[in-house]
């Protein structure tokens, strides 16, 4: 009888100070995870950072066919004031043959401006094709020379590595010459 | 350590600080008497060359942080300063940028000797998964340090490595944000990779130091492959390697003048004296040499995984060159569990001896496709798929020629001791 109960205050004493452990272990690390997220987290964007992160831009110099290249976040952004045949042929397109499948429809506001993050969605490169006399690429958007790939009149990827269109930034039409990017 | 016997040492000084704290007996037990095999030839210098090479990166990088200004508008100017108008500046940088390659060669040197030489394997392993982890510190290092002088490469090798972050599903972007402090490489990001830049040295430095520890518990690996058994296969440290290492390190050092002093922006790309500008991509992007080799299997992987005729994909091109690059250094990592053969000298396989020998040339003729445009052509056949080629029979070496030789390959007769193989190496001479 008596071994029976010393077995059964070891196993007693066992299972509650495995607890007391456990308890103890997990308030260490909510501790330790609550000291490290403000470490982690300062890595983050800052405030003022953010704050930089809407752009205004006065539209009525851009002649149509011409682009202009803006900052916006640290990051160029491309607007071209499209012609007709640009129009027309990024209307065209059939949709389900595309490698990121979007209508030209969803990516603006008006039909003649376009307006897209000038950053190649491969690896980053800035792809040429804004200033007037680059390489257009085959599709007659911009190019990017670091790894091939050729965006079409809408920034739609068309041919080589990116997987995905040029970003469309959030913006809102200020006035017919005036537009508010972020 | 220096918890066993102590002799007294005759210097009283010596004798007073050793007595309280044992480090002249650590220094006499472990580089003083420790035995080493007799038998090394000139490529067991490599690991004191890379301590030598990593104590001047030290010094040299303190004092250029000195002069160095880590913010976007004054990084620059400041490197052109330390260039032109700070005392001996041109030649701490030109120490510190060539510093760095000549770091990279006597590295890549040791780690492919080890694996020559099967240094790998048991009891080694986790000696050699500390130097794995000491190559990943300084790539790591070394990529950043590439970006503070804030020019046009330093810029866009940034931008173009951050990116390979947003491969990843789901939290790549956040990752990539998080990398930045902001939604661009910018002053946040160069600011911090200052810091970490100072920081990893030392990472490096301390994991180095458990590195030779490991070392001095199971001893080192020689030509021949077979442990030492008796007295008459080892010398003591010093003398004999002590002048040997230092004859090896003078070598080294007249190299690495030559390209200090009289081709100093050999190594670099012209494009990094351009400032960085967040507008204009150089045309063609390259990474410094070192990384070279995986760049391009980085970039041999094109096509994506997914089930065919539909458009689910599971891996896009872009997370799978990633991978395969990432993938291409983890291999080391299991090195000693994919090569289970006994015999652990190439000498003595012939076969791994081989393939071995391909492997080098696979790896430099990486490193030359990763130097190349993206889309260049050589004797008519398009570098991209060469690179394919070239990844393939990398991963091949370790996924299946290893695992293969490991049960298939007969070995050649072994010599019965160190001291044999040098004997009939002697003879065979005279
Ligand atoms: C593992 C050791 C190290 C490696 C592999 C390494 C690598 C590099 C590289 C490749 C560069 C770019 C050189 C150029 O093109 O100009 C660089 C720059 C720099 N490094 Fe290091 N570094 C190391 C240690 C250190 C240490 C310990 C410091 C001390 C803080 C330091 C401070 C600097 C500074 C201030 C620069 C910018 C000035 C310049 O570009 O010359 N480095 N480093
Ligand atoms: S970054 Fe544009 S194609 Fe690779």
């Amino acid at each position: 009888m008596a071994k029976a109960t010393t077995a059964d205050n070891k196993a007693h004493g066992e299972s509650r100070r495995d607890f007391l452990q456990l308890t103890a272990a997990a308030f260490g690390a909510v501790g330790v995870g609550s000291v490290a997220w403000p470490l982690v987290d300062t890595m983050n964007p800052a405030k003022d950072t953010l704050a930089l992160s809407t752009t205004e831009v006065d539209l009525s110099p851009i002649q149509v066919g011409q682009s202009i290249t803006v900052m916006w976040r640290g990051k160029p952004v491309f607007i071209r004031r499209r012609t007709e045949a640009e129009i027309e042929e990024a209307r065209s397109v059939d949709v389900s043959g595309l490698i990121d499948k979007q209508s030209d429809a969803e990516r603006i506001e008006r039909p003649e401006w376009l307006v897209v993050v000038g950053i190649c969605t491969h690896l980053g490169c800035v792809p040429v094709g804004t200033k007037t006399g680059e390489v257009k690429g085959d599709y007659g958007g911009w190019f990017c020379p670091c790894h091939g790939s050729h965006y079409d009149t809408s920034g739609r990827i068309r041919k080589g590595p990116a997987p995905k269109n040029l970003a469309v930034p959030d913006y809102e039409f200020l006035s017919d010459t005036r537009i508010k990017i972020g | 350590m220096g918890s066993g016997q102590r002799e007294k040492f005759d210097n009283p000084v010596v004798e007073w600080v050793d007595s309280r704290l044992p480090v002249f007996t650590l220094m006499q037990r472990e580089y003083g008497s420790f035995p080493v095999p007799k038998n090394f030839n000139y490529f067991w210098n490599f690991g004191a060359i890379a301590g030598v090479m990593l104590v001047t990166m030290i010094v040299t990088g303190i004092v250029l942080a000195m002069q160095y200004t880590a913010h976007t508008d004054l990084a620059f100017d400041s490197v052109e300063r330390i260039m032109r108008d700070v005392n001996f500046g041109w030649m701490l940088r030109y120490m510190h940028s060539n510093g760095a390659s000549f770091f990279f060669i006597a590295v890549y040197i040791h780690i492919f000797r080890g694996m020559y030489y099967g240094s790998y394997k048991g009891p080694r392993e986790l000696l050699w998964i500390l130097g794995v982890v000491i190559f990943l510190l300084m790539m790591a290092t070394a990529f950043i340090g590439y970006v503070l002088p804030w020019g046009q490469m330093s810029y866009w090798g940034a931008t173009v490595i951050t990116n390979l972050f947003s491969a990843l599903p789901l939290v790549g972007e956040p990752i990539v944000t998080w990398l930045w402090g902001g939604f661009s490489v910018d002053n946040p990001t160069l600011n911090r990779f200052f810091a970490l830049h100072y920081l990893l040295p030392f990472v490096i430095f301390a994991v180095v130091f458990l590195h030779v520890w490991a070392l001095h518990i199971c001893g080192s690996n020689n030509p021949e492959g077979i442990e030492p058994k008796s007295e008459q296969d080892t010398v003591s440290f010093h003398p004999y390697y002590t002048i040997k290492d230092s004859f090896g390190l003078l070598f080294f050092l007249v190299l690495y003048c030559l390209f200090v002093f009289f081709a100093p922006d050999y190594l670099g790309h012209p494009d990094n004296y351009i400032p960085a500008d967040p507008l204009v991509t150089p045309a063609h992007i390259v990474p410094e040499w070192y990384f070279l080799p995986f760049y391009a299997i980085l970039r041999a992987i094109t096509f994506e995984i997914g089930i065919p005729f539909t458009d689910i994909v599971f891996i896009t091109a872009k997370l799978g060159g990633v991978i395969a690059m990432f993938g291409a250094i983890a291999l080391w990592f299991v090195m000693p569990w994919l090569d289970t053969h006994p015999v652990r000298s190439a000498r003595y396989r012939p076969l791994y001896r081989t393939f071995f020998i391909l492997l080098v040339i696979d790896f430099v003729a990486l490193g030359y496709i990763g130097s190349q445009a993206a889309d260049a052509v050589l004797f008519g056949l398009p570098l991209s798929v060469m690179g394919l080629i070239c990844t393939a029979y990398y991963f091949a070496f370790f996924l299946v020629i290893l695992p293969v030789l490991s049960k298939k390959e007969k070995v050649k007769t072994l010599p019965n001791s160190i001291h044999d193989a040098v004997l009939a190496k002697n003879k065979s001479h005279s």
